[in-house]
């Protein structure tokens, strides 16, 4: 059966310069930023992106679990209101109630319906069937593994005959081998039409799963959540790691992925959107641990200082979402640089990968101090301070202005634990306030 | 298998076995005592004419039995209120505002100061019956056991997992279907624990309130409590001891007929994944399980109801949530009559108490009354200082040893739940045997019996969670006496200690009321302090009295539990917490 092309297929739903506002009015932070996209008929959408960008935000607002703070979304051309009864979604962590069977998980989403108990009763058993728990009916979700109880959620989101299928993340909690029997089972399941799903759509961090299984590609940027580049698929025929288009788009994404201020004009060649995003005074700090950085930039210089980014994350077993930070520490560090799909060692990231533990830190100290931009802000507040102390809540309230109360937190904390390592400051937690210690050797021109 | 003998088309038609048969006669037993006993709930009663109260043993078990009923009339009103409220709390972000801390100041109040209030106040409802005292003392154990549950079901309410919630608003259940599938079973487990420990509270709130003067009358509704005071009135030793039998055995009983089987099934409710090796076990629970006749009911009249409740709740929640104008306009308008309602409630009985209190409270009287309630204080932090270092050295040496805590628990748990105010009596004798002419002193051990097993029971619970790798730790690194108590016990017992204390001194505060003051025969001991006070004003009937009293100990509550108890307790999660 031949695929309609896509301008022929119907809309399903579509977001309309959606606006997603969280908290109330002077605090309140932005979450997503005029996003706009339509689902049609008969395709599987990927929905990507780092953590930070909203997907899953997204996902809700779309399903209807979530209003819209501003724009708005159909379904089937009338203004959605409150849960869409035609969707269905299948969760990261199953959301399977523990007290109830498998039976009666799956039973869940027909409890309201019009069927009849007896048609009830055959749709149910099917939908077991069909994921493959046939004879598992009784059993409860403690005692089946991860992968099984997945199969539950699908069967649960299946039963109802939704239009639209959602799917936030379902592979992630799953380990790798589980994961790929399932979306193999499930593209199956797609492609001969057992079910009567009319799309998918699914949230991913995990770049080969979106080239993989999806028709259509929505990268996301983060800070404010927004779509940077739709990409379309590729034919089923060109996907799987055997051929070389695949590799190339997977590579190609991780590009996307990885230049999150530059324009990506030049670099897209597809048709794109693209948000200006909000100049800041401090940058976006990464929440990783000093020791993963230098476990990172020490791999690199084993490797020859430069390495693919998709290729370092199979060898490291990372997934885009966890790669993506390590990366823009090394680079905002300026230990390295990321150019086309590849990151490169600088001269101070190799010397820092030669150096013994004490030089080590002389390197970080000295890169800390020369780029991160919150971490010379305290140091500045310190030299000025009396006693060379400066209270939490001083630099907190500072951030306030640029994050999100919990982000400004974090953000903190991340500053507070590389410039301890660097011995730059150090930090009281019990009485709340920065302090220089007397025999600190400060870079010259830091603060 | 005691059907083999019959045919395999017979059989498989049979659905009735042995432990159906067990159930029928344990249920129809049950039916039988409460139309007997609730019978007798109803009998007519009038101050001056009561029906005396049997010493002899045969009317012991018939005692027993109504104190059993009031228990659990009151349990069960305490659920009906938890789910209510709770619900409402959780639910409502306006309400929860006010409903927190309002459940907060309950919890502190000396409900058994009200007795004088709430039997006069049934009393006048059920004029010529004993359904007014009984309501009394259902309303006393009620307030024992229903805060605890509450907050424990407000608590469990707002900690339900987000995607559990979204799973349940996607797949379209209306709001009875959300609170019977996900609200109430994922709330179920800290429901029956606390549920537990309540109950176990409330049998002293039973005893107090069987045996009672109020407004210069003795009243004595039969039970337990009753024949317990009485036969200590008369000196009648063999009754004293078959009562306390008796007690232990009703607790006992309680605890393996409907708290091991309930526990036990609540197992399936527990939110983590995995299948714990040590599973509660209960005998009753699995003779249910091998019954056949009950599914079978359950399917025959248990699914046509839930259906049909289902359905009514169905169309109501439809029509409310039909979102049009009016329904909102509605909504709003019924909120804010509730709201003007209650507001002007607690307005009028505020004014009417203050019309009350100005005209008879001067500031002499409050002076002393809170010189009182200090006294009561120093008691009070006596029993936990003292309590904490007798018990503590042993709490940790049996929580160190699971063999020793499997035995432990239970009876420790039994300890708390057993009422001690059936004892106040015979100690008191014991006083005055000994020439002790007040109960200044004595009091302190009084009360300490009925609540320094919380504080035993905690330091139990928080020294067996301690986990094995930081005590290995100590071993390895020669950590021993002082040392190993100061790095390493008493920061990790500190948080289930705290628990402990702060039960241990509510308990002590109520418990104040019956252990201030005692009679015995003719003479009369008390001590100095607000729960003698109170009492004292609740025999004589002096209102003013009783509302100072009652207030004046409610504030001392309130602000302990503000600057005391509610720092250490976050003390314990930040700093001493395990994780």
């Amino acid at each position: 059966m031949a695929i309609r092309p896509a301008t022929e297929r119907a809309t399903l739903l579509s977001a309309h310069k959606v606006v997603k506002y969280y908290g109330d009015n002077e605090k309140r932070i932005l979450v997503l930023h005029d996003v706009s996209l339509s689902i049609k008929e008969g395709e599987i959408i990927a929905i990507l992106g780092p953590s930070g960008s909203g997907k899953s935000t997204l996902l809700r607002i779309l399903a209807g679990l979530s209003t819209p703070s501003g724009g708005e979304v159909r379904f089937r051309g009338e203004v959605q209101k409150g849960s869409n009864p035609h969707v269905a979604i299948v969760f990261q962590t199953f959301a399977l109630f523990p007290w109830l069977t498998v039976y009666q998980n799956v039973e869940v989403g027909l409890l309201n319906s019009e069927v009849p108990e007896m048609q009830r009763r055959r749709r149910i058993l099917d939908a077991i069937d069909v994921i493959g728990l046939d004879g598992f009916e009784d059993a409860y979700p403690k005692e089946l593994s991860g992968g099984m109880r997945q199969r539950v959620g699908f069967a649960r989101a299946l039963v109802v005959q939704p239009e639209i299928m959602f799917m936030d993340e379902p592979f992630s909690a799953l380990d790798v081998l589980t994961g790929e029997n399932l979306k193999k089972e499930l593209l199956s399941l797609w492609r001969s039409r057992k079910i009567p799903t009319k799309s998918i759509v699914m949230v991913t961090h995990n770049i080969e799963e979106a080239v993989t299984m999806g028709d259509r590609l929505i990268v996301m940027g983060a800070n404010p959540g927004c779509i940077r580049v739709e990409l379309p698929g590729l034919p089923i025929e060109q996907r799987g790691k055997e051929n070389p288009q695949h590799l190339r788009l997977v590579d190609y994404v991780y590009g996307v992925m990885t230049k999150p201020t530059e324009e990506i004009a030049e670099y897209v060649s597809v048709e794109h959107r693209q948000v200006h995003e909000k100049r800041r005074a401090f940058q976006a700090l990464p929440h990783v641990a000093v020791g993963q950085v230098t476990g990172l930039v020490e791999r690199l210089h084993a490797d020859g200082d430069k390495e693919d980014l998709y290729v370092l994350g199979n060898e490291l077993h990372m997934e885009v979402d966890d790669l993506l930070p390590l990366i823009q520490a090394i680079d905002m560090l300026n230990l390295g640089n990321i150019e086309s799909g590849d990151v490169m060692l600088s001269a101070a990231g190799i010397h820092f990968a030669e150096a013994g533990v004490l030089e080590e830190k002389e390197v970080f100290r000295q890169q800390a101090a020369d780029h991160i931009q919150l971490i010379r802000y305290i140091l500045k507040a310190l030299k000025a301070a009396p006693n060379n102390r400066v209270r939490w809540d001083t630099i907190n309230k500072e951030l306030l202005q640029y994050f999100s109360e919990d982000e400004a937190e974090r953000q903190l904390d991340t500053a507070v634990d590389w410039g301890r390592y660097a011995e730059l400051f150090a930090y009281d937690d019990q009485e709340g306030f920065f302090y220089l210690e007397n025999d600190i050797n400060l870079p010259a021109d830091a603060g | 298998m005691a059907l083999s003998y019959l045919p395999q088309s017979l059989r498989s038609k049979i659905r009735v076995g042995w432990a159906d048969i067990v159930i029928f006669i344990a249920v129809f037993g049950l039916f039988f005592s409460l139309k007997h006993l609730g019978h007798e709930m109803q009998a007519p009663f009038s101050a001056n004419r009561q029906t005396p109260i049997s010493l002899s043993l045969t009317a012991l078990p018939g005692y027993a039995a109504r104190s059993l009923l009031r228990m659990f009339l009151a349990f069960g009103a305490s659920i009906l209120f938890t789910f209510v409220y709770g619900y409402i709390a959780a639910h409502n972000l306006s309400a929860r505002k006010i409903l927190i801390p309002l459940l907060d100041i309950l919890q502190s109040v000396p409900v058994l100061g009200f007795l004088s209030v709430t039997v006069t106040g049934f009393m006048a409802i059920f004029p010529g019956s004993i359904m007014g005292l009984e309501c009394a003392s259902i309303f006393a154990i009620f307030t024992a056991q229903a805060w605890n549950m509450t907050f424990s079901f407000y608590q469990s309410l707002i900690t339900i997992p987000r995607e559990l919630r979204e799973a349940a608003t996607v797949y379209q259940l209306n709001w009875w279907q959300r609170f019977v599938k996900l609200e109430v079973p994922f709330s179920m487990i800290g429901l029956v624990w606390n549920g537990m420990m309540s109950f176990g509270g409330g049998w002293f709130f039973l005893a107090a309130s069987e045996a009672i003067s109020v407004l210069g009358n003795s009243f004595y509704l039969p039970g337990i409590g009753s024949y317990m005071a009485i036969a200590v009135a008369r000196g009648d030793n063999r009754a004293i001891v078959y009562a306390i039998i008796m007690m232990v055995f009703i607790v006992v009983l309680v605890d393996q007929l409907f708290w091991r089987p309930i526990v036990a099934w609540s197992q399936k409710f527990k939110f983590e994944q995995t299948d714990s090796i040590d599973e509660p076990k209960s005998v009753v629970l699995d003779i249910i399980r091998k019954s056949k006749a009950l599914p079978w009911l359950a399917n025959k009249l248990g699914a046509p109801l839930a259906r049909l409740l289902n359905q009514m709740f169905g169309k109501a929640s439809q029509i409310a949530e039909s979102g049009g104008q009016t329904t909102v306009v509605v909504k709003s308008v019924f909120k804010y009559c509730i709201a003007i309602a209650s507001i002007a409630g607690v307005l009028y009985a505020s004014y009417r108490g203050f019309e009350v209190a100005r005209h008879t409270v001067n500031l002499r009287m409050l002076e002393d009354v809170f010189f009182y309630a200090f006294l009561t204080f120093l008691r009070v932090l006596t029993m936990v200082v003292f309590a904490t270092i007798i018990w503590t050295p042993i709490g940790v040496a049996i929580g160190f040893s699971p063999k020793l805590s499997k035995i432990a628990q239970p009876l420790v748990q039994i300890g708390a739940s057993f009422p001690a105010n059936l004892l106040f009596p015979i100690v008191v004798i014991a006083f005055i045997r000994l020439h002790i002419d007040n109960l200044n002193w004595g009091s302190i051990l009084l009360i300490a019996l009925g609540t320094q097993w919380y504080i035993l029971f905690n330091v139990i619970a928080g020294a067996s969670s301690v986990p094995s790798d930081l005590r290995e730790a100590a071993t390895v690194f020669g950590l021993k006496g002082w040392n190993l108590w100061r790095t390493l016990i008493l920061p990790a017992i500190f948080p289930a200690w705290v628990t402990g204390a702060l039960t241990a001194a509510g308990g002590a505060w109520n418990a104040s009321i019956v252990a201030e003051v005692a009679q015995s025969g003719n003479t009369h001991l008390y001590a100095e302090g607000i729960g003698n006070y109170i009492a004292a004003a609740t025999t004589a009937g002096n209102w003013p009295q009783i509302i100072v009293g009652i207030g004046v100990m409610s504030i001392y509550v309130v602000l302990l539990n503000k600057f005391v108890w509610r720092p250490l307790y976050s003390l314990g999660e930040t700093r001493f917490g395990l994780g």
